[in-house]
C-alpha cells in the first residue's frame, strides 16, 4: 500500500488534453448500412403492410455491426468502477461481493423463458422457489407475511405505508396523517410519505445516535401513522432503546416500520418482528447478493406481522392443494382480504431477484448467515477502531455494519468530497458522502463481510495517508482525483445546458 | 458455503484491535431476550448442491423454448435475444457497479445510460427520456404523478382507457391511493361493441373512442391510451390527443417499443408522455421481472419528471463526459416534498435494451417487427377460416383478439395437452369478453408453429 500511496501522491498533474479518452456514442459510430443482427426471412405468405398513414417515416436508429457493439460496451465497462474490481465500502448500499453461481442459476431456461401469465401447472417450479423465498424470509425476520412483489427498496417503503394507511382505515381511524421519522433517516423514508399526502414529523437523534426518546414521546398522539426506522440507523448503531421506542409507538396506536437497508447486520443476531416491529422491507439487492446493476434493479419485500397479513399486496404465493404421499403441495397465486391492490405488472423481480437471493441463502443456511451480521459488524468496528484517532467519529460507541465519521479537518479547508475524490486516486470507491445529514461532512463507511483485513488495512492506511495530505498538500486533495481517467465534472453545465440525448428529432428546434 | 475471505487467526487479531474478546461482544446493544435467534432454515448447500437444487426447480418448469409453443403475449413477450448483449451485462463492471453517484469512475454507466435515454427518445419519438423505471405499469403510474404536479393537483381527473393493460390501470389505482384524485374511463363491464373502433375506413378523421372523449373535461389532468392497445390493434390518437389538449389536459400513451419500429409515433400523434415496458427489447420474460419500464417526455416537463436522468458534461481536462443530472428533483435533497420516492433504475436492463436496440439497429429492429406483422396476420387469417371461430380485430400489430366456440379456459387445457401455450382469456378481466382469446405471435413463432395451433382448434372445434 506504501508503494501505491507514493505513486498516486507522486503522479498529480493534470493529464493533458491530448490524453482525452473519450469514447464515441453509439450513434457516433453509426454508418449507413452497416448490419449487426440480421432476422430470418419470413416463412408465411406475405400481407399487405397496414396503411401508410399508420406507418413512421424514419427510424433514427444507430447502424452498427456487432463488434463495433461488443468494443463500444467493453470500452465503456472500462470505464466503471465495481465490485468485482475493487473495494467498494459504499456506506448504507451494501457493495458485498456477489457469488458468481448466482448468474448461472438466475439464467436457467427453465426461469428465463416462462412466461407470467402461464398456467399455474406448468410454473411449479418457480411458484415453489417464490412460495420457499417468502417462507425462508419470515422466518429471517420474524414475520407472520412476506409479499415478494416490491422492485425495490423506496418501492418497498411505499408498499408499506399504503399498508398502514389501509390498516388505520380498516379500523374506521381516519385521522392518522402523522409519520415519524428520525432525522437520520434514508430520504426515501419521507418521500414515499409524501406520495400519500401525509405529513413528515421529524424526531431528533439523541448525543448517542439513539431515537431521542423524549422528542419521541411529545410527538406521539392519536394522528400517528406509525413510526419509520432504520435500524441499526444510518449512523450505524443499533438503538439501545429500541423496546422503549416501539412501546412508545405502540402506546398511541401507531405501526412501527423497520427499513430494511441494514438488514445485513442483523442475519441471525435479531429479528426485526421479534423486536415488535410491524412491517419491514427487505432490499434483497444489499443483503441477499443481488447485483447492483449499475443502479437497479433492486428488490424490496415487504414482511408484515400477523395483523398486517390481510393488506398485503396481490398477489402472493400460497399452497392451494396441500402435499398427499407422493405428490408435491400445487402452489398458485392468493389475493389477501384487504389486499392495498398490486404494486407492479406481473409477479416481482424473479429471475433477476428471487433466483439470486433464494441460492444465496440456500448456501448459507442458519450459521451462515449469522456468519455474515458477524464478520460485516466485525470489518466495521475494525476499520472503525484504526481510523478513531485520525477521523472524528461524532457517534462514537461499537458500531453495526458501518460508522460514519468527518471528513474534515480543524487545521485544513478539505471536505469530504475531496477526500472521497482522493480515495479514488488510491483506487477504492469513495464512501458515501453527505449523508446522513446530522453529521457535518460525513463519510459514511460501510466495509462489507466479504473484503479481507488485507484489503480493510489497505484502505484504513490509505484514509490516513489522505488525512496528513490535507494538511500539508491540500492542493491534491482539492484537485482529485488525477490518476482516473476522468476528472471532476462540471455538474453546473450539465444542469443548465441539459443535455439528455445525443440524438433529437427531425426538425427538432434546439432553441426552442 | 462462505464468502467471507477472513482467516480464524485474522478474525483474532481484529478482535484484538477493536478490543472485544468474541465476535458474540458486537452485540450488546442488543436486547439480550431476543439475541441470537435460531433460524428454521435448512443447512448450507454447497454450489455444486445448490446448482443442482436450482436446476430441479426451473426443469419442473415448462417452457416456452424447448417444452411448450407459446402464443401468449398480454404485456409481455418471447422474442429472440441476440447473444451478444448477455455477453456484455456479465462483465463485473457492468453488473458489480452500484448508482452512478461517483461520475469520474461510473462513466460506463452514465454514459451506457445516456444513450439508452437517446434511443428511446428516437425510437418514441419524443425529446428526452429517463433512466427508466421498474416496469411499464409503474412508469404508467408514474405519468400520473407528473401531471398531479403539473397541474399542482388541482385537476383531480385521470381518465383511462378500458383497453389499457388491466394490470397497468390496477397499479394506477394503487399509486393513487393517498392521491385525493379520481381515475374514470374503463369500466371493464361494458359489452365489446364499446372497444371497437368505428368501422370506416378513415381512422385520422374519425373520431376515434368518443366514450373517454365525452369524459374529458377541465378538471381532466392525464388521458392514458395504450398503443397498440390491449386487444393488440392499432389507433391513430391524433384526434383524441387533440381533443384532450383542448381541455388542458395531457394525454399519456403506453407504447409496446417493438410496435414502434413500423407504426407512427405517439410523438407524431401529439402525445405529451409515452411510456412502456421495455421487456420485448432484449431482456428475458423471466416469469415477469425484471425488466425495465420507459419513461419519455417533452422537454418542457422534464422538471417534473421522476427517475434519474443523466446529461453530457466535461470533466476538468476538458473530456467530454456524463453525470447525473437535475438531482435536486430527487428524493435525497427534497425528501417529503419529492414528487416521487424513485431511487433507483432497472440499470443493468435499460444496459440490455441500449445493446438490443443498438446491436438490431435500424434494420433488424424493422425485420423484427416485419415478422411479427407477418406471421400474426397469417396466423389470424388461417385462424378466421376455421368453423366457430373469428377474429374480431381490423389494424393490429402482433397480437389480435380470437373469438372462440368454448371457454378460453377450456380451449387453453386442450392446448397445453398438445405443447401449446394458448393465448390470454380475456373473460378474466373484462366479463363481457367470454370466448374471447387474445394470441401473440412474433418472430419465434414459425410457420410450423402457427399451422399446428390452427390443427388443433379446429380439432376442438369438432369435438
Amino acid at each position: 500500500m506504501n508503494n501505491a500511496a507514493s505513486t498516486a501522491a507522486s503522479s498529480t498533474a493534470t493529464p493533458p488534453l491530448s490524453a482525452k479518452v473519450v469514447e464515441p456514442t453509439i450513434f457516433d459510430l453509426s454508418s449507413p448500412g452497416r448490419i449487426g443482427v440480421t432476422m430470418p426471412a419470413s416463412d408465411v405468405p406475405e400481407t399487405d403492410s397496414p396503411p401508410q398513414h399508420f406507418l413512421r417515416s424514419e427510424l433514427p436508429l444507430p447502424e452498427v455491426a456487432e463488434v463495433d457493439v461488443v468494443r463500444h460496451y467493453m470500452h465503456l465497462s472500462k470505464f466503471n468502477y465495481s465490485v468485482d474490481s475493487g473495494y467498494y465500502p459504499l456506506g448504507s448500499c451494501t457493495m458485498k461481493y456477489n457469488p458468481k453461481i448466482n448468474e448461472d442459476t438466475c439464467r436457467l431456461p427453465g426461469f428465463l423463458f416462462t412466461h407470467p401469465l402461464q398456467p399455474i401447472e406448468t410454473v411449479q417450479g418457480n411458484l415453489a422457489l417464490m412460495y420457499q423465498l417468502q417462507e425462508w424470509l419470515k422466518e429471517i425476520a420474524g414475520f407472520a407475511g412476506v409479499t415478494l412483489q416490491p422492485a425495490a427498496g423506496a418501492h418497498g417503503e411505499f408498499t408499506g405505508v399504503l399498508m398502514m394507511r389501509a390498516y388505520h382505515k380498516s379500523r374506521g381511524d381516519d385521522k392518522r396523517m402523522k409519520m415519524l421519522i428520525p432525522d437520520a433517516a434514508h430520504g426515501t423514508n419521507p418521500a414515499s410519505v409524501g406520495m400519500m399526502g401525509m405529513t413528515v414529523v421529524t424526531i431528533p437523534s439523541d448525543e448517542r445516535g439513539n431515537v431521542d426518546l423524549k422528542a419521541l414521546e411529545a410527538a406521539c398522539d392519536d394522528t400517528v401513522v406509525g413510526m419509520m426506522l432504520t435500524n441499526p440507523n444510518t449512523l450505524g448503531m443499533f438503538d439501545e432503546h429500541i423496546e422503549r421506542v416501539i412501546e412508545l409507538v405502540h402506546g398511541c396506536g401507531g405501526l412501527m416500520y423497520g427499513d430494511g437497508a441494514n438488514l445485513n447486520a442483523l442475519l441471525g443476531i435479531v429479528r426485526p418482528g421479534d423486536l415488535g416491529f410491524d412491517l419491514m422491507h427487505f432490499n434483497l439487492h444489499k443483503t441477499f447478493s443481488v447485483p447492483h446493476g449499475g443502479g437497479g434493479p433492486g428488490v424490496g419485500p415487504v414482511g408484515v406481522a400477523a395483523h398486517l397479513v390481510d393488506f398485503l399486496p396481490e398477489p402472493l404465493v400460497g399452497i392451494l392443494e396441500d402435499d398427499e404421499d407422493d405428490t408435491p403441495p400445487l402452489y398458485g397465486f392468493i389475493k389477501p382480504a384487504k389486499s392495498i391492490g398490486r404494486m407492479k405488472a406481473f409477479n416481482g423481480h424473479f429471475g433477476g431477484g428471487f433466483v439470486r437471493s433464494f441460492t444465496y441463502i440456500a448456501m448459507h443456511g442458519p450459521d451462515g448467515l449469522k456468519d455474515i451480521a458477524q464478520y460485516a459488524v466485525l470489518n466495521a468496528n475494525y476499520l472503525l477502531a484504526k481510523l478513531r484517532g485520525t477521523y472524528h467519529v461524532p457517534y462514537d460507541r461499537i458500531c453495526m455494519h458501518e460508522f460514519v465519521a468527518e471528513g474534515q479537518f480543524e487545521d485544513s479547508d478539505v471536505r469530504a468530497l475531496d477526500i472521497a475524490k482522493r480515495l479514488m486516486d488510491y483506487n477504492f470507491h469513495p464512501p458515501t458522502n453527505y449523508f446522513p445529514l446530522i453529521v457535518h461532512e460525513a463519510l459514511m463507511i460501510e466495509p462489507t463481510e466479504t473484503e479481507n483485513k488485507d484489503s480493510l488495512d489497505a484502505f484504513a492506511d490509505a484514509l490516513i495517508k489522505i488525512a496528513e495530505e490535507a494538511k500539508s498538500q491540500p492542493d491534491l486533495l482539492h484537485n482529485a482525483p488525477s490518476t482516473t481517467l476522468f476528472g471532476r465534472m462540471d455538474e453546473v453545465k450539465a444542469a443548465r445546458e441539459l443535455v439528455l440525448c445525443c440524438w433529437l428529432p427531425e426538425g427538432y428546434d434546439e432553441n426552442a | 458455503m462462505t464468502y467471507i475471505p477472513t482467516s480464524p487467526h485474522e478474525r483474532d487479531d481484529m478482535l484484538k484491535v477493536i478490543g472485544v474478546k468474541s465476535l458474540d461482544d458486537l452485540f450488546d446493544a442488543i436486547p439480550a431476550k431476543h439475541r441470537f435467534p435460531k433460524l428454521d432454515l435448512p443447512p448450507a448447500l454447497t454450489e455444486m448442491e445448490a446448482y443442482a437444487e436450482l436446476s430441479d426447480l426451473a426443469q419442473s418448469n415448462e417452457n416456452v423454448r424447448g417444452d411448450l409453443i407459446s402464443f401468449l403475449g398480454a404485456g409481455m413477450y418471447n422474442h429472440y435475444i441476440p447473444s451478444v448483449i448477455d455477453h456484455m451485462l456479465r462483465r463485473g463492471e457492468f453488473y458489480t457497479a452500484y448508482t452512478p453517484y461517483q461520475p469520474e469512475i461510473s462513466q460506463g454507466t452514465l454514459q451506457a445510460i445516456f444513450e439508452y435515454q437517446s434511443l428511446m427518445s428516437a425510437l418514441t419519438g419524443m425529446d428526452v427520456s429517463n433512466a427508466s423505471h421498474y416496469d411499464g405499469a409503474t412508469a404508467t403510474a408514474e405519468a400520473v404523478s407528473l401531471a398531479y404536479a403539473q397541474f399542482r393537483g388541482k385537476r383531480k381527473k385521470v381518465v383511462i382507457s378500458p383497453t389499457l393493460h388491466p394490470q397497468y390501470r390496477a397499479v394506477i389505482r394503487t399509486y393513487t391511493q393517498g392521491m385525493n384524485i379520481e381515475v374514470i374511463g374503463d369500466d371493464n363491464q361494458l359489452p365489446i361493441t364499446n372497444y371497437q373502433l368505428p368501422t370506416t375506413n378513415n381512422p385520422i378523421t374519425d373520431d376515434p373512442i368518443s366514450n373517454l372523449q365525452s369524459l374529458l373535461d377541465d378538471n381532466t389532468s392525464l388521458l392514458i391510451l395504450q398503443y397498440p392497445d390491449f386487444f393488440g390493434r392499432v389507433n391513430d390518437y391524433t384526434k383524441l390527443i387533440e381533443a384532450s389538449h383542448a381541455k388542458g389536459a395531457l394525454v399519456c400513451v403506453v407504447a409496446n417499443p417493438t410496435a414502434l419500429a413500423m407504426f407512427k409515433t405517439p410523438g407524431e400523434m401529439g402525445a405529451d408522455i409515452v411510456v412502456g415496458d421495455g421487456q420485448p427489447l432484449g431482456i428475458p420474460m423471466w416469469y415477469g421481472g425484471p425488466s425495465v419500464g420507459f419513461f419519455t417526455t417533452r422537454k418542457n416537463f422534464v422538471h417534473k419528471m421522476a427517475g434519474r436522468l443523466v446529461g453530457e458534461t466535461v470533466d476538468n481536462r476538458g473530456q467530454r463526459a456524463y453525470v447525473l443530472t437535475l438531482t435536486a428533483r430527487e428524493q435525497h435533497i427534497k425528501r417529503e416534498r419529492a414528487t416521487s420516492n424513485i431511487c433507483t433504475n432497472q440499470g443493468l436492463l435499460a444496459l440490455a435494451t441500449a445493446i438490443y436496440l443498438s446491436v438490431l439497429g435500424k434494420s433488424g429492429l424493422k425485420q423484427v417487427a416485419n415478422l411479427c406483422y407477418q406471421k400474426a396476420h397469417y396466423a389470424a387469417r388461417e385462424l378466421n377460416k376455421i368453423k366457430g371461430y373469428k377474429v374480431s380485430s381490423e389494424t393490429f400489430f402482433h397480437e389480435f383478439v380470437l373469438e372462440c366456440p368454448a371457454p378460453v379456459a377450456e380451449i387453453n387445457a386442450h392446448l397445453l395437452d398438445e405443447g401449446i401455450l394458448g393465448g390470454y382469456d380475456l373473460s378474466q378481466d373484462y366479463p363481457s369478453l367470454a370466448n374471447q382469446m387474445l394470441i401473440a405471435v412474433t418472430e419465434m413463432n414459425s410457420r410450423e408453429d402457427i399451422d399446428v395451433f390452427v390443427k388443433i382448434l379446429s380439432e376442438v372445434n369438432h369435438e
